[in-house]
């Protein structure tokens, strides 16, 4: 296939394998950020070649994981009322809350509903007048500009019935909340591509100034994953500490400016739990004053309530890159990606049920 | 009865009269003795068919028979490529052929909802006519219900499938053996994301049509040809992912294959990138996976080539870990090659 066959050739990649060995003098730990740079990793195999030295931790940019159970069980809650069409991303259905899922919410009768695009979610609304549409807007800033255009275009066409549960989370505070842990490994990153396409690389800068690390802009093939970690490794042997984009071919110094301005009109900055980590600050997006009456949370008037995570589930830890899947004791044995005990093994982008997977033979 | 109306292209019931199912279709009278005789019978005319008796009374000579069942729940009925009634009958004709049985006779039972257009009824049997045909069976009996409008999902179709042993090779999971060839009839995927484009109103570039087929010509070939074809297996639900990782455990062996060899073509393989899916776990309904003796794995290629130019050596058996099935990628790394663990959902990003 065109576009992808390129970026996933053989000898290419044996290539960059062997001049990232060529270069590696001592070890090094770098995190990827995204789940689909986790799960492009494990499934190709793309540390089996690479030297022993570099260590690739998984980090906290699978969005399915990292929403907060709190938030599923609003989720739950909205979905199972018969007044609404509750409208999700297909890989949030699996996903369990504190006592169900919407799959099994969509069994008992609720009307749940896989939309491919959540502009989808506007036809909805107008064929179904007399009900409610919600759309469970999760997500990183990838996703961020296209549910916000479902609420602006519902507000421009003055649909009503329509509502969002927003429950987005931003990566640079997640980098710092990992960085500036006591215990944190992580030497070098490769930053979300397509985070970055939106939001430009500015943001990274003071990062890698402030923290010592390089941080390169990463693409999601394995020749873009091979390509970043030779940055990276260039850098850290050199000493350098500075943001490379290697996803040129998407991503520019200043992002998607028109997405920008929307999000600025559309979402606030406010502090975010994450599934598995906690409450980090500023880590979020909500709805602003202006689109607030588009927030399901105040239209079904759903109240916070917290909710404790199994307490033998490492995936804080897994997340932050502290550990691997495999360090876990309940990893494939009380823990699978058919009842999963936490936030990495409920998305198939998630590191858990990427080793689960993929390498389960090697993880366990 | 005009045995002429058999190839009728419009539906013979006079449209006027009764344009749709009503619940009196399914409730024994003449309105149910009349759909039996102008649909059904019409389009799969048989002697067999026609004794309009409460089975069919088969002549059969002593031989080993090979008997399956399967319900088809399709949504949507048509698809690029196929519709619900050629799926059922090919479905059930391909499960007998992997038994290393030449598919003889069908049933066939009809759940149809109240209000289903009898033009499509007539579309689907012509439909079921033709793949039988295509594949030697006959349609010898069956039933019809009508269920209430909104119980059902326009017509649900079970066919029970007879198929007679011609040989007394034992072909199944447990005569796998190490060392066998794993070869694949042909590029995979297009059935299930046919259905998916189709159901969600996908649009791309190039269509999808759905692989929905007999898979008699390539099945029989290897028989005829003394094939040592210890096991056969079609790739439907769970896609080649499935079939793989169903032998390796009922074999208690282990099976590693090549993806850069495993046949997809690219509109598939684009689909699949968009969605997040895996084609590999993707629906099939005209692909097999051939567990040959390695002796014979060339000649065995060349066959099924014969009939799918894209057909492939993917892999071999062995002793390994057993029910294990790996996949050396791309781009020269190794992964286990896992069951879909359900339903395939569309990725968020």
């Amino acid at each position: 296939m065109k576009f992808v066959d390129e970026y996933r050739n053989a000898d290419t990649a044996e290539k960059y394998a062997a001049a990232i060995k060529d270069i590696t003098t001592r070890p090094w730990t770098i995190m990827e950020v995204c789940g689909g740079q986790t799960h492009a990793i494990v499934r190709f195999g793309i540390a089996d070649l690479l030297p022993p030295e570099l260590n690739l931790v998984h980090g906290p940019g699978c969005p399915v994981c990292v929403t907060p159970l709190e938030m599923i069980d609003k989720a739950l809650k909205i979905a199972a009322r018969p007044d609404v069409i509750f409208c999700t991303f297909g890989d949030m259905l699996r996903v369990p809350g504190s006592y169900k899922d919407l799959q099994t919410i969509k069994a008992e009768g609720g009307d749940v509903r896989i939309v491919y695009s959540p502009l989808d979610c506007l036809n909805i609304a107008k064929d179904n007048p007399a009900r409610e549409i919600v759309f469970f807007a999760v997500g990183f800033e990838t996703t961020a500009p296209g549910n916000a255009m479902l609420v602006y275009r519902a507000a421009l066409e003055g649909i009503k019935n329509l509502s969002v549960l927003v429950s987005h989370v931003l990566v640079p505070p997640a980098i710092e909340a990992i960085l500036s842990g006591p215990q944190n490994k992580v030497q070098g990153f490769l930053a979300a591509g397509h985070v970055c396409t939106i939001m430009g690389t500015g943001e990274y800068k003071p990062l890698a100034a402030k923290y010592d690390v390089p941080i390169i802009v990463t693409g999601f093939e394995p020749l873009d994953i091979l390509q970043g970690l030779y940055m990276c490794v260039v850098q850290l042997e050199q000493g350098r500490a500075e943001v490379e984009n290697q996803y040129e071919r998407s991503v520019r110094e200043h992002g998607n400016r028109p997405a920008q301005d929307l999000l600025a009109d559309m979402f606030r900055v406010v502090p975010r739990k994450w599934r598995g980590i906690g409450k980090i600050p500023q880590s979020g997006w909500a709805l602003t004053e202006k689109y607030r009456k588009f927030d399901a949370e105040q239209r079904f008037g759903i109240a916070d309530a917290s909710v404790k995570e199994p307490p033998d589930c490492i995936s804080g830890l897994v997340l932050q890159g502290l550990k691997k899947p495999g360090d876990c004791p309940a990893f494939g044995k009380t823990c699978t990606p058919d009842h999963p005990l936490g936030a990495t093994m409920v998305s198939g982008e998630g590191a858990c049920a990427a080793y689960y997977k993929y390498r389960r033979d090697e993880a366990a | 009865m005009k045995r002429n109306t058999a190839f009728n292209l419009s539906c013979p019931l006079p449209l006027t009269d009764h344009p749709k199912i009503l619940m009196a279709h399914g409730s024994g009278g003449r309105m149910m003795e009349q759909l039996i005789d102008k649909i059904f019978r019409a389009a799969f005319d048989n002697p067999d068919l026609q004794t309009a008796h409460d089975g069919a009374v088969l002549d059969i000579p002593a031989s080993k028979l090979a008997i399956t069942t399967d319900s088809y729940v399709i949504r949507p009925l048509f698809f690029p490529g196929g519709d619900i009634g050629s799926l059922a009958v090919n479905g059930t004709v391909n499960d007998l052929l992997m038994c290393g049985a030449r598919p003889r006779y069908l049933s066939v039972g009809f759940i149809l909802e109240e209000g289903l257009s009898m033009e499509t009824l007539w579309q689907v049997v012509q439909s079921m006519r033709r793949a039988a045909d295509k594949a030697g069976v006959h349609i010898v009996t069956g039933d019809t219900k009508v269920v209430e409008r909104g119980h059902g999902n326009g017509l649900y179709i079970n066919t029970t499938g007879l198929g007679m042993m011609e040989h007394d090779r034992l072909i199944s999971p447990a005569q796998v053996q190490a060392g066998d060839a794993v070869i694949l009839s042909g590029d995979i995927g297009r059935h299930g994301m046919a259905v998916m484009a189709q159901r969600e109103n996908l649009s791309f570039t190039s269509p999808i049509e759905s692989d929905c087929a007999p898979l008699i010509a390539p099945v029989m070939a290897l028989l005829d040809a003394g094939i040592k074809a210890h096991c056969l297996r079609d790739a439907t639900r769970g896609g080649l992912a499935a079939v793989l990782n169903e032998i390796a455990a009922a074999a208690h062996m282990k099976i590693d294959c090549d993806e850069a060899v495993i046949p997809i073509n690219d509109a598939v393989h684009s689909a699949c990138e968009i969605l997040g899916l895996d084609p590999l776990h993707v629906a099939n309904e005209g692909r097999f996976v051939a567990f040959v003796h390695h002796g014979d794995a060339t000649q065995a290629l060349d066959i099924m080539k014969q009939h799918n130019e894209q057909a492939a050596l993917i892999g071999v058996v062995s002793e390994g870990k057993a029910g294990m099935v790996t996949l050396q990628t791309q781009i020269g790394g190794r992964r286990i090659l896992d069951m879909p663990s359900g339903e395939l959902f569309p990725r968020i990003c």
